[in-house]
């Protein structure tokens, strides 16, 4: 990354803290729309949504990050990711408590991710960002958002480790 | 649009002319006189040779050059089309195609494979001439070959004046004829104007040309295939030729029509044209090249279409204005007509990957000694271009299988009382909306025992499992399952069968084996004949809609309360005599509000057997636009896309192979405690 450039980040909430994602791979913001539910998903997978005649999965963030569900509420949002998993474009949303604003940071601001963070894995926060007295964690979207991780939570959600369901994973 | 690349267009007609001629090599081997077949090799050849020429691709044109020389000399009747041969040629085809790919980027051919393969034609072309007894003993049928008598031809030659500007170099066919014998050229120059008339491309000479050539008056004619258009091509032969034994009457009784028996009547004066007409085939002239992202985009945009339709169709019956209800019905007629029509343009028939197989099969018998028949049926079998496109993968893993494990050696054949000439089987054919493709070979077959052990000792199933003789063939679709003992070139490194199944999976078809142990194996493919919109039944499960592909329901009957109650210890219904099982979605899918007290059992076609689905309500047919639910969700079994209604929801297009075995085997989380019932029992873990 190139140190004298600054990049854009989008704010959201998920339970008390606050994240941000590279504005590059976000298409849009969306109020909450009906979700399909699909029956016997992981519980982060909350279903499909239709995007202007498109059909997209949307993730949880809060069953993501493991914290408790929440009834949505008025601020709830989702964000419109397009991001390369597997060497695939995919559109997917992810579903965040609120969603905040737009923010530059520039390189030399953002620390790299301490090494035992919170709840989240080392790999899906790309470094920490503070601000007043704020610290904003920068997600790794790809990290975040990969299938093959997704895959490993879900056997571990499901516990159901059929001799073909973790390989199936990986491919 | 802009105007095509002639380098490309030339590349695209390669392309064509290679798949040609692998398919005419192969089909030379079931003739006995096959005249005519190698007259279209020799003319693809000559036209791969001259365009490539013309658009500059040299290495390519110098090295057919040398394989259309050898096939000249089958033409004439030196030596016949061997076996041997047709391997040679086959080399050069592909020879050719590797270095078309380098002139696109490729990889760079081997160092000297060029010159190894031009080396063994040089080779076939002399010791074929050297030899030429048992060459004619062994085509007794086709008469004495034609000895190649030196004839004289006077040829004029008026080019059309246009001809540079296409890109023909008169001065090259010339040096072409010199080439051919001893030719004396004389040029008439009337037509030249004054040189401030001038135009600079234009081509004023005109020739007369005399040769004195062994070669035929084939030779002769093909040396001007690219000039054809608008020119004035004489070719007279003069006098007979020096020894004269073309025309016997057996010679000509055992020459097969076609182009070949015009080398046999030198007298008659053959104008270009019609050689011209015999080699193009007619229905190519009423095709029309498209792009397939256009075809793409045509069938994305009859989604939509489809979609936006159904919305209005859902407005009108709810204003239910006679006056609007009649025209929204008549698009809606129009739109299921045009859907059917645009999905009908992307269908291809089976045949294009099935010559691939034939090619496979052939290399694959000679690498391994062993003998082995490909017969293809229902080659015209049609399907979507984006499933064919997907399924040459597991077509060639599935023969490779066939050819490796399942046919033994001639030897092994024959102390089984078996034709030592192995037999594989491949035949497609639609099966309503389905196309069904059947492997069949006559070969050793799979030993339930072996698997079985072999899925103990690898931990797939308990050593105690009960299981039939087809659940013992499906753990060979268990991810790191092999059955061959040693590992070959061929196939055998433990990664086959689970990867076909997983392709076969993501284009919702299924895959199904049956063997008889030393009577060989039967594969059963079984693909929906479009990924893009099918017909769909729409049913309710408490607030959620889903859709049952149309194709598998064969009907719907009603369960009530009461019965279901007196039913619950076997979740099984009669239906007119046959008992059917069945899952009830609204337990799989934990769903607790709105229990209706009639539902609806939508009782589906599964591979051969039958089972219910039941639900709330069902809702009625639907044209779903099927949208795939990406690489999230792609484990899930129970879900095989998505589609968006009328009314903007998402509804889930269910997958019914997927949902019965998930039940069955209890992968999915919360289903084993979920559904009680006779699925159930047969489950394994």
């Amino acid at each position: 990354m190139n140190s004298l450039v600054a990049t854009q980040y989008i704010t959201f909430k998920v339970g008390d803290e606050l994240f941000a994602i590279d504005v590059i791979s976000v298409r849009e913001v969306l109020e909450l729309s009906l979700i399909t539910r699909i029956p016997d998903a992981p519980a982060h997978l909350r279903g499909m949504v239709n995007v202007r005649g498109e059909a997209i999965p949307v993730v949880d963030l809060r069953a993501k990050f493991g914290l408790p569900v929440i009834p949505d509420s008025v601020h709830t949002r989702i964000v419109v990711l397009e991001i390369e998993v597997g060497g695939q474009q995919s559109v997917l949303g992810g579903i965040a408590d609120s969603v905040h604003e737009v923010i530059e940071f520039d390189a030399d601001m953002i620390s790299p991710p301490p090494r035992f963070a919170s709840r989240l894995k080392g790999d899906l926060i790309k470094g920490v960002a503070r601000r007043a007295e704020e610290l904003i964690i920068i997600l790794n979207t790809a990290a975040v958002f990969s299938g093959d991780d997704m895959d490993q939570m879900a056997v571990a959600v499901s516990q159901t480790g059929s001799p073909s369901g973790a390989e199936a994973g990986q491919q | 649009m802009s105007t095509p690349n002639p380098s490309i267009t030339f590349l695209h007609e390669a392309e064509d002319l290679l798949v040609q001629i692998e398919e005419i090599i192969l089909e030379i081997h079931s003739q006995d006189a096959p005249a005519e077949p190698v007259n279209q090799l020799f003319r693809a050849f000559h036209t791969i040779k001259g365009s490539g020429a013309m658009f500059g691709f040299d290495a390519v044109a110098e090295f057919t050059h040398h394989v259309e020389s050898v096939l000249d000399k089958v033409r004439e009747g030196e030596f016949p089309f061997s076996d041997e041969l047709s391997d040679l040629v086959l080399a050069s085809k592909d020879q050719i195609k590797k270095l078309l790919e380098v002139s696109q980027g490729g990889d760079p051919v081997e160092p000297g494979s060029s010159e190894r393969i031009i080396a063994a034609l040089g080779e076939f072309s002399k010791s074929g001439k050297a030899v030429p007894a048992p060459a004619v003993v062994s085509t007794a049928s086709r008469g004495p070959a034609q000895a190649p008598g030196r004839q004289q031809f006077t040829i004029r030659f008026k080019p059309n004046p246009e001809m540079m500007a296409f890109g023909t170099n008169p001065v090259s066919l010339l040096n072409e004829l010199r080439a051919l014998g001893e030719c004396t050229v004389c040029g008439d120059y009337q037509n030249v104007p004054l040189l401030a008339d001038i135009v600079r491309d234009r081509c004023y000479f005109s020739w007369e040309i005399v040769l004195f050539t062994a070669a035929g008056i084939n030779a002769i004619r093909d040396v001007f295939i690219f000039a054809e258009d608008g020119s004035q091509i004489d070719i007279e032969a003069v006098g007979a030729p020096e020894p004269a034994p073309a025309d016997s009457p057996a010679n000509k009784a055992a020459e097969s029509k076609g182009a070949e028996k015009h080398a046999a009547h030198p007298a008659a004066e053959l104008g270009a044209k019609e050689s011209s007409a015999s080699k193009k085939p007619s229905s190519n002239n009423s095709l029309v090249r498209v792009p397939s992202e256009k075809l793409d985009r045509l069938v994305t945009l009859v989604g939509e279409l489809v979609m936006n339709q159904s919305r209005l169709s859902q407005v009108a019956a709810r204003v239910d204005l006679a006056e609007v209800t009649a025209p929204v019905e008549e698009i809606e007629r129009l739109v299921s007509e045009l859907r059917d029509n645009v999905l009908g343009i992307r269908m291809t028939p089976i045949g294009l990957a099935f010559n691939r197989l034939k090619r496979l099969v052939h290399d694959l018998s000679g690498e391994l000694g062993k003998q082995i028949d490909l017969i293809t049926e229902g080659a015209e079998t049609e399907l979507d271009k984006t499933v064919l496109d997907q399924i040459g993968d597991p077509l060639v893993h599935l023969i490779r299988n066939s050819v490796d494990h399942g046919i033994e050696s001639a030897d092994d054949r024959e102390l089984h009382g078996k034709p030592r000439r192995g037999k594989i089987r491949l035949a497609a054919a639609h099966v309503g909306s389905h196309v069904v493709i059947t492997i069949q070979d006559d070969g050793r077959g799979l030993d339930p025992e072996k698997i079985r052990a072999k899925a103990i000792s690898k931990n797939l199933i308990p050593a105690d499992a009960q299981l039939t003789e087809k659940e013992i063939f499906n753990l060979i679709f268990l991810p790191g399952f092999s059955t061959a003992a040693q590992v070959t070139s061929v196939s055998g490194r433990g990664v086959g069968m689970d990867v076909v199944k997983r392709q076969i999976d993501s284009l919702r078809g299924t895959v199904s084996l049956a063997s008889q142990l030393g009577g060989g194996t039967t594969t059963t493919l079984t693909l929906p004949l479009t990924l893009a919109i099918i017909d769909g039944l729409l049913v309710e499960i408490g607030s959620d809609q889903f859709i049952v592909p149309m194709a598998l329901v064969t009907e719907n009957v009603e369960l009530h309360k009461a019965d279901r109650a007196r039913n619950n210890s076997r979740n099984a219904v009669a239906v007119r005599g046959d008992l059917i099982p069945y899952v009830r979605l609204r337990n799989l899918f934990q769903v607790a509000e709105g229990e209706p007290d009639i539902e609806k059992i939508v009782i589906a076609q599964q591979g051969e057997e039958r089972v219910g689905l039941v639900v709330d309500r069902v809702l009625g047919s639907h044209q779903t636009v099927i949208q795939s639910i990406g690489r999230f969700y792609r484990d899930l079994e129970i879900v095989s896309g998505a589609t968006i209604m009328g009314d903007g929801r998402v509804a889930l297009i269910l997958d019914v192979a997927g949902l019965v075995h998930s039940v069955r085997h209890g992968v999915a989380h919360g289903m084993r405690a979920a559904n009680h019932g006779s699925l159930e029992e047969t489950a394994k873990r």
